[in-house]
């Protein structure tokens, strides 16, 4: 007894420092409120502070009817479920506002002349609900799923995982919602202002330290491969985040900053930020992905250990040196170009160690290819990944990239990553966990999964195919000259030849996005229990660990 | 651990590890990969001993090529420029009468000014210099400040309500906002103004507007309607019109007036491109 009145003691008092903590963010929240010097900060500590209140509420009525103990198979899974729903949610609203602003650049009246629906506000929303809030969702609840199972530990913390999934999406929507009202720090991939930087730096602490402490937790001798991964990212986003989001604020009341660094310095500043966000955030967070879901969907050993130690090491090593190819040609001193160029050359190999681990692993399991659209989308993202990780060293190439910079060429490069890789392999582990999380025999429908697969791969290739073809033209117009010297096109003619490649583009697009809102339709049917309408042609391996046993596919699943 | 497991497909050992069922084999690293790597390594090491590469204290490692990018810019700037000279030198010299008096230099003029045109007048005056509401035509022989290859330079030069000191200005009144006249008067005007290019207008009207119009318009206009290239006044007897012919175009410029913008180019082109320019715009069809 004396254990358990001490563990009642300790989670009192995590229950009161949480009280407290929610507290001081309505205080917080309302200080903005009322004294903020403009509308947006002000909204903004409205929200904060409604969002605290909402929690101080949970908590309170947490408090008053313990007792009833949740059900416990040893794992905190409360937060993945609501992580691995938003991804979901956000990967619609992102999937979706981009189509918009495709739509947009084919058809300017599409801005509506209003400044909140301009291309220029709704683009940040786009690349921040893609990348951080569909992707961060996903990086979030799994990470949290798989550092559990391959610890055999519980997830640390007794409201820390809460504070960061929700605190995350708080982030999200003080994020978004500024870049609408015209709120933004003008860094790609880093606009919000340097209040919500501050709000997602507490965030990001809190998430390092539960990853770190369930680490210590865990109950095997090493640490799984997916793990460094996720580690490594969350490390080395924090990082990016300090050193990149400098700034200092106009007023500690209001929304505007101004960045620290100024000149070529901000320029790569910001690019050693941007291109390592794509390094650390979409690459080595969905690797650690890969290294759970591929191996566990095709019940196959990782291909090679060795492999996996040293194309992660050598990914972490040269990663971090490739930022100044985005800045070929520019006032970056030559030095650094080359220092960028040469390191992303180096990166090729590494990065395709994860695309030959990831592929090889289905050795003897090529079958599953035919029969599992699951483990097929997963693969198909491998295969992605090894494309665009080719692509990439040879657009770091000064020579490519004196073609290929400032065109539509970059906008397919980072798509066919973003919708083939980061997207698929995000979509593989989505469908792995929602029967896994909720306690089903698989998913609703199989079929609509294929439906998803082949509609997404379509709706990539005429993305893909469109850029390239439009990014090189481009780049062609750009630099011809006619015989006596001048140049032969003007800026206009180039835009209007992109128009048709804008329009297959936008098209592909919306391909994409009917595919998510199949997922979004089978996911809910699943969470809500619907029968599955095709269980017998789903692997033993979609049902949730507990169930995986009990043989007789056809058997009907416990409704609710 | 005693023996490691073999796995059964593969027939190949696994590392003895497992996490949540995961295993993992003893592969070693792939031949082919590890040598692509090697070659990667060792071409960005003789790309760093060619190039510019690594930073130093207050300096950093030249490489053996020698290689600028500020000179390379600098050398392809400097080249395109020579190969140009020969026409630019001349058209410098010139005037413009005589930059068009010899073919060489009309044709060269002809691309470079359809070239600069493109990228600097098309986004307003349309491609093809068709204009748009509220952007003149170019293409025609109806000229707001001249036409001659003279008055075309000039205005290229200084912009009109550019803010230049010598930019091309004037300001029509907006006689319905400042109250200069009444509503009704606005109207009349408006039915004279139509009935001077043959429009549809109300013969009472047009003539209580003539009345009006002698007052407060022909002092730019003419009393004849005919305009004023000194004046930068349009001619409202032909059927082209900048903002419009309708019968509420025509009462809203009347009320609200108008005052487009033309940037001053001599402080943004070469004083040779705004030659070629000139020429080119000329060119279209009615230069005087």
């Amino acid at each position: 007894m004396n254990s358990k009145t001490k563990a009642i003691a300790q989670n009192a008092f995590f229950d009161v420092l949480a009280l407290i903590g929610s507290i001081a963010g309505i205080v917080i929240g309302l200080i903005f409120a009322v004294a903020g010097r403009d509308q947006v900060i002000a909204f903004h500590g409205w929200l904060f502070a409604a969002a605290s209140a909402l929690a101080a509420v949970y908590l309170i009525k947490q408090t008053f009817e313990s007792g009833e103990e949740r059900e416990d198979n040893g794992y905190f899974d409360g937060p993945v479920r609501v992580a691995t729903i938003a991804t979901v949610f956000w990967g619609v609203v992102g999937f979706l506002v981009g189509d918009i602003i495709a739509w947009q650049l084919a058809f300017p009246i599409l801005n509506l002349d209003l400044p909140w629906t301009s291309f220029a506000r709704l683009r940040p929303v786009h690349t921040s609900a893609v990348v951080f809030a569909f992707g961060g969702n996903a990086l979030l609840a799994t990470s949290f799923y798989v550092v559990q199972r391959t610890c055999r530990a519980r997830l640390a913390g007794r409201w820390s995982p809460w504070f960061i999934i929700w605190g995350y999406q708080l982030f999200l929507v003080l994020a978004a919602s500024g870049y609408v009202l015209g709120v933004t720090q003008s860094k790609e991939y880093a606009e919000p202002e340097w209040y919500v930087d501050l709000w997602l730096t507490i965030v990001w602490v809190v998430y390092l330290l539960v990853f770190l402490a369930t680490l210590t937790r865990r109950k095997e001798p090493h640490i799984y491969v997916a793990n460094w991964f996720y580690l490594a990212f969350i490390v080395t986003v924090a990082m990016l985040h300090l050193v990149n989001n400098a700034a200092l604020p106009v007023s500690f009341l209001g929304a505007k900053s101004y960045v620290i660094y100024s000149g070529v310095q901000d320029a790569m500043t910001q690019w050693w930020y941007g291109h390592n966000a794509v390094g650390f955030f979409l690459t080595a967070g969905f690797l650690g992905m890969m290294y759970y879901f591929v191996p566990k969907r095709a019940e196959r050993p990782v291909y090679s250990y060795r492999l996996s130690i040293v194309h992660f090491w050598s990914i972490i090593f040269l990663y971090i040196w490739a930022g100044p190819h985005h800045l070929h040609y520019t006032a970056l001193p030559d030095w650094a170009q080359t220092l960028g160029m040469t390191f992303s050359i180096m990166l090729w190999m590494p990065s395709w160690g994860g695309m030959i681990n990831g592929l090889m692993t289905l050795s003897g399991a090529w079958d599953k290819l035919r029969t599992d659209p699951v483990i097929r989308m997963l693969v198909v993202s491998v295969a992605f990944y090894g494309m665009s990780t080719f692509e990439g060293p040879l657009m770091s190439v000064k020579a490519v990239n004196s073609l290929s910079h400032y065109t539509d060429w970059t906008i397919g490069h980072v798509h066919s990553g973003a919708l083939g890789w980061v997207g698929f392999v995000s979509f593989g582990a989505v469908y792995c966990l929602v029967p896994w999380l909720w306690g089903r025999k698989g998913l609703y429908s199989q079929r609509l999964v294929e439906w998803h697969f082949w509609i997404s791969t379509l709706g990539i290739l005429l993305y893909i195919t469109s850029m390239w073809v439009s990014g090189i033209l481009q780049g062609l117009m750009w630099r011809a000259y006619d015989s006596l010297g001048f140049l032969e096109y003007s800026f206009v003619e180039t835009v209007e030849a992109m128009h048709p490649f804008y329009i297959i583009r936008a098209t592909g697009g919306l391909l994409f996005v009917i595919g998510s809102l199949l997922m979004a339709w089978n996911v809910w049917c699943t969470i809500r229990g619907d029968k599955p309408v095709d269980i017998k042609d789903q692997p033993r391996i979609a049902a949730a660990p507990e169930l995986r046993d009990s043989p007789g596919a056809a058997q009907p699943v416990a409704a609710e | 651990m005693a023996r490691p497991e073999i796995d059964s497909v593969t027939g190949v050992e696994t590392t003895g590890h497992e996490w949540d069922g995961i295993k993992e084999l003893n592969k070693p690293l792939p031949k082919w990969w590890l040598w692509v790597f090697y070659a990667c390594i060792i071409w960005s090491i003789g790309y760093w001993i060619a190039m510019p590469t690594w930073p130093l204290v207050s300096d950093f490692t030249k490489g053996m090529l020698g290689y600028s990018q500020r000179t390379v810019v600098a050398n392809s700037l400097a080249n395109a420029r020579a190969a140009q000279s020969g026409f630019l030198d001349k058209i410098a010299a010139s005037d413009l009468a005589g930059i068009k008096a010899d073919p060489a230099l009309l044709q060269f003029s002809l691309a470079g000014g359809a070239a600069a045109f493109g990228d600097n007048c098309a986004p307003c005056h349309g491609r093809g210099a068709q204009g748009a509401v509220g952007y003149p035509n170019l293409n025609d022989d109806n000229w707001l400040w001249g036409g001659t290859l003279d008055d075309i330079h000039k205005t290229l030069q200084v912009g009109i309500r550019s803010g230049h000191e010598d930019a091309r200005d004037n300001a029509m009144p907006a006689f319905g906002r400042d109250q200069i006249l009444e509503p009704g008067q606005i109207s009349d005007v408006t039915d004279f103004v139509l009935s001077l290019s043959g429009g549809d207008a109300n013969a009472e009207a047009a003539a209580r507007g003539k009345v009006i119009f002698a007052e407060q318009c022909a002092a730019c206009h003419g009393e004849d309607g005919k305009g004023s290239i000194e004046l930068g006044a349009p001619n409202l007897t032909d059927r082209i019109w900048l903002y419009g012919g309708t019968r509420d175009a025509i009462t809203d410029v009347i009320r609200n007036s108008r005052a487009g913008v033309m940037p001053a180019w001599k402080e943004r082109l070469p004083p040779e491109t705004i030659k070629q320019l000139a020429v080119f715009v000329h060119s279209l069809g009615g230069g005087q």
